[in-house]
């Protein structure tokens, strides 16, 4: 699954442990949703895309 | 901001630190069990029974601080902990059957000793823990 985490990051001038500090989780687990190592729950990608004021999928983006 | 943060990074940090209390005050109760009868209490066996109930109400303990401990986890690293845990029980299940049949069948010298198989398990879920963590960095 790809996502724009990174770029909407840095449009946002925010670091991966702020964002990992919004979310409760691990800086290691937000740098691994980043580089598509891992994909998140579907709690964990609402809550991301919401703090984003972004619809999931324009954050996440699924790929065969 | 921080808030929600901190307190998910003070709870898994309370969590570690207890069950690593949990486990030293366990790994101790286990010595002085072992040694107790030989070095303390020369064989009384009812002070060996209380050290033994002692032991296993502290190792209780150990277990549901490791359960709390891996409910605290975010979901990437209760994922690793899965993985580990999983490879760890199946290489004690068949490598601990294997090993018995091999003292069974006389393959081997000496007696399959349970201690082999804790140190086969705590090696494996070592490995497997460092692997996983490495493979999300």
């Amino acid at each position: 699954m790809k996502n724009r985490i990174k770029v909407l990051r840095a449009e946002r001038d925010i670091t991966q442990a702020q964002l990992a500090d919004e979310l409760g989780v691990s800086r290691q687990t937000i740098n691994a949703i980043e580089k598509g190592k891992f994909d998140p729950s579907l709690p964990l990608a609402f809550k991301l895309a919401g703090l984003f004021r972004l619809t999931i999928e324009e954050v996440f983006q699924y790929e065969d | 901001m921080s808030k929600q943060s901190e307190s998910w990074k003070q709870v898994n940090k309370r969590n570690t630190a207890n069950l690593a209390v949990w486990t030293l005050a366990w790994t101790l109760t286990m010595a002085v069990v072992s040694l107790g009868p030989k070095y303390i209490w020369e064989n009384d066996a009812s002070i060996s029974l209380i050290a033994i109930l002692i032991n296993t109400a502290i190792g209780v303990g150990m277990i549901l601080a490791n359960k709390r401990h891996l409910n605290g986890l975010d979901e990437l690293h209760r994922k690793v902990q899965l993985e580990s845990l999983a490879l760890a029980l199946g290489v004690a299940v068949v490598g601990g059957l294997s090993y018995s049949m091999l003292d069974v069948a006389n393959v081997i010298s000496y007696d399959a000793e349970i201690s082999h198989l804790v140190i086969l398990i705590g090696l494996t879920y070592l490995v497997a823990t460092v692997v996983g963590l490495t493979r999300y960095k």
